[in-house]
């Protein structure tokens, strides 16, 4: 019988640890699949943060480096400037790159590292049990915002890409979303595309994906890609923000 | 050539090729001559949005497989305490220097010992061991740049030179080369692509089962074992017949070397005991001092309100008077102040 549908190379077969209705593993497979499809796996180093995904050195089967809360850029840094040569990914979430890791990312691209960064935003820290992230839309409640994000003391939602799409450094940066089978048909283009750049030394590359957190969302996993389509994307519009020719 | 410049120099000539910093006095000079070198070998110099960055570089590079340092001086080195833990755990070889300034909280700028506690009992979380080398010449600064690269190589962990403004400050004539490097296996653990031809390198401290973190840090500490064994130093000066023997590290032990001069022109024997590993401690030396009859108390001098000063306690083990002299915030201590705390210290001993 031909075999039509199979693990990407680029993935371990070690089960994943993530909440069922979880984008994660959906993002994952995207990346894996990019790397595969352009053949560069062997030559790959991704960077894994603190986090959901923090054990995602399991998951992706190329040498990884485990990085400190928000540090995977700097990380990333170290590895690019000694193996030019290869290619250098870090997977991020809100929490770990919009927050404590501000600096580290906007630095990182300001200096036109040629890495890429896959950052996951669902609006909250997922790991910790369902904190407030910079990415907390208006009035979602969650544990450390247990009334509602207030702009007035929590401040707005941040949209990173918007922001680092400023800096002269970056070469290619957009917004994408998992939350049906088209947005996740476009969202492997533009991680594959952020990819390329990065192969043709054209400097910082990141794509942002909108993702679910079922779990702290506190709905079900139908719900929460409604969920995402509705309230999401409005804030945060999809496209690309950044692009040097 | 000026201390600062000399660890720069002797770094390159050492192999290393990358350096990830942040400005701040009193070493900015080793990363300004960083930045200026590197590119002429090759290498890469970065200067970092902090501190914080800096160290995570490193980290980054030394999972790479490079040899790699960074210098600050101390509320820096605070900062980058997060990045030497991960370091620690994660098995990284990498070169750290600390030019000491005085503290606590921004403190001052002029030279200190008070960063003791911070490097030798381990600044970050959890269970791990810098080594930690004092030099107190600039020639011994050049020497232990070296060795500290191949230590940091040869057992996966970082090594800490522990100066202070002064040592970074002054200038001596000093020749390279004089330590040979280490011959050092193939890092064949470093994330370099994988092709298959070896196991999957993965760089990582994170164990969520409790048995496997207890026993990677239970094989973290068998090497530090390994390093107690083979790696203690301490320097020995004077020790022969003397009354009373003065611990001291780094700049402080150059005093004391002067104070030895002029209490020996008084009749008044003093030894010195100058550690340069501060960690492994060498204690045994210490011990082996103070059980002998011509001694009659140690004092520890350093600049800081005494904290090496707990260690040598330890060591001399009640065996003798362990005693404490010191200058903090930036004081240097004058030989004649020493010598002033030796009399009081022999005349007691003597009733």
């Amino acid at each position: 019988m031909k075999k039509v549908f199979k693990r990407p190379e680029s993935l371990t077969d070690k089960p994943m640890h993530y909440c069922p209705g979880c984008t994660h593993g959906i993002v994952h497979r995207l990346v894996a699949e990019a790397l595969d499809e352009l053949n560069i796996r062997q030559d790959t180093i991704g960077v894994a943060p603190v986090g959901c995904a923090v054990f995602a050195y399991d998951y992706f089967n190329c040498d990884m480096q485990e990085a400190a809360h928000g540090r995977a850029p700097a990380v990333a840094t170290g590895i690019k400037r000694v193996h030019p040569d290869k290619v250098v990914f870090t997977y991020q979430g809100d929490g770990d790159l919009a927050s404590i890791g501000a600096a580290e990312i906007v630095h990182a691209a300001n200096r036109g590292e040629k890495i890429t960064a896959i950052f996951i935003n669902n609006a909250i820290y997922g790991m910790t049990g369902g904190q407030m992230a910079p990415t907390t839309l208006l009035d979602q409640v969650t544990a450390t915002s247990p009334y509602g994000r207030k702009a007035e003391t929590e401040g707005y939602p941040i949209r990173i890409s918007e922001m680092l799409s400023t800096l002269e450094g970056a070469a290619y940066i957009e917004r994408v979303s998992v939350h049906d089978i088209k947005h996740i048909n476009h969202a492997k283009k533009a991680i594959r595309k952020a990819f390329e750049y990065q192969l043709q030394g054209r400097g910082f590359t990141m794509v942002e994906v909108l993702s679910t957190c079922p779990t702290n969302w506190g709905l079900t996993p139908l719900e929460s890609l409604k969920w995402l389509k509705d309230n999401m994307i409005p804030y945060y519009p999809l496209g690309v923000k950044r692009e040097v020719e | 050539m000026k201390g600062n410049e000399a660890i720069a120099e002797a770094a390159i000539q050492a192999g290393c090729r990358y350096f990830f910093g942040y400005p701040i006095t009193p070493q900015n000079e080793i990363p300004a001559y960083m930045a200026k070198r590197l590119p002429q070998v090759g290498g890469t110099f970065i200067q970092a949005e902090s501190e914080i960055s800096a160290i995570n570089m490193v980290y980054g590079a030394a999972g790479a497989g490079a040899r790699v340092m960074t210098s600050s001086s101390s509320p820096g080195i605070s900062l980058k305490q997060e990045g030497i833990s991960y370091i620690a755990g994660a098995e990284l070889p990498c070169l750290i220097v600390n030019i000491v300034r005085g503290g606590p909280g921004l403190g001052g700028i002029q030279p200190a010992q008070s960063d003791y506690f911070q490097a030798v009992k381990g600044g970050g979380h959890g269970d791990y061991r810098l080594v930690v080398l004092a030099p107190s010449t600039i020639q011994e600064v050049v020497d232990l740049v070296q060795e500290g690269f191949d230590i940091a190589d040869r057992y996966r962990n970082p090594v800490m030179i522990l100066g202070d403004g002064m040592l970074g400050q002054m200038m001596e004539p000093v020749e390279f080369g004089k330590r040979k490097p280490a011959e050092l296996p193939p890092k064949e653990w470093a994330t370099a692509g994988w092709k298959g031809d070896r196991p999957r390198a993965v760089i990582n401290s994170l164990f969520i089962d409790p048995q496997a973190l207890e026993d990677h840090v239970k094989k973290i500490y068998k090497k530090y074992k390994a390093i107690r064994i083979n790696e203690t130093r301490a320097e020995c000066f004077n020790c022969e017949d003397a009354e009373i023997i003065v611990a001291a590290y780094g700049t402080t032990a150059r005093i004391v070397r002067s104070v030895i001069e002029i209490a020996s022109k008084e009749g008044i024997k003093v030894g010195l005991i100058r550690p340069i590993t501060l960690w492994p401690f060498p204690a045994e030396t210490i011990r082996s001092w103070a059980e002998k009859d011509h001694v009659k108390a140690v004092l520890t001098v350093e600049m800081s309100m005494g904290q090496m000063a707990e260690d040598v306690t330890l060591a001399v083990g009640g065996r003798k008077p362990s005693l404490f002299y010191g200058r903090t915030g930036g004081m240097v201590p004058a030989p004649l102040e020493i010598l002033a705390e030796i009399k009081k210290i022999r005349e007691g001993a003597l009733k």
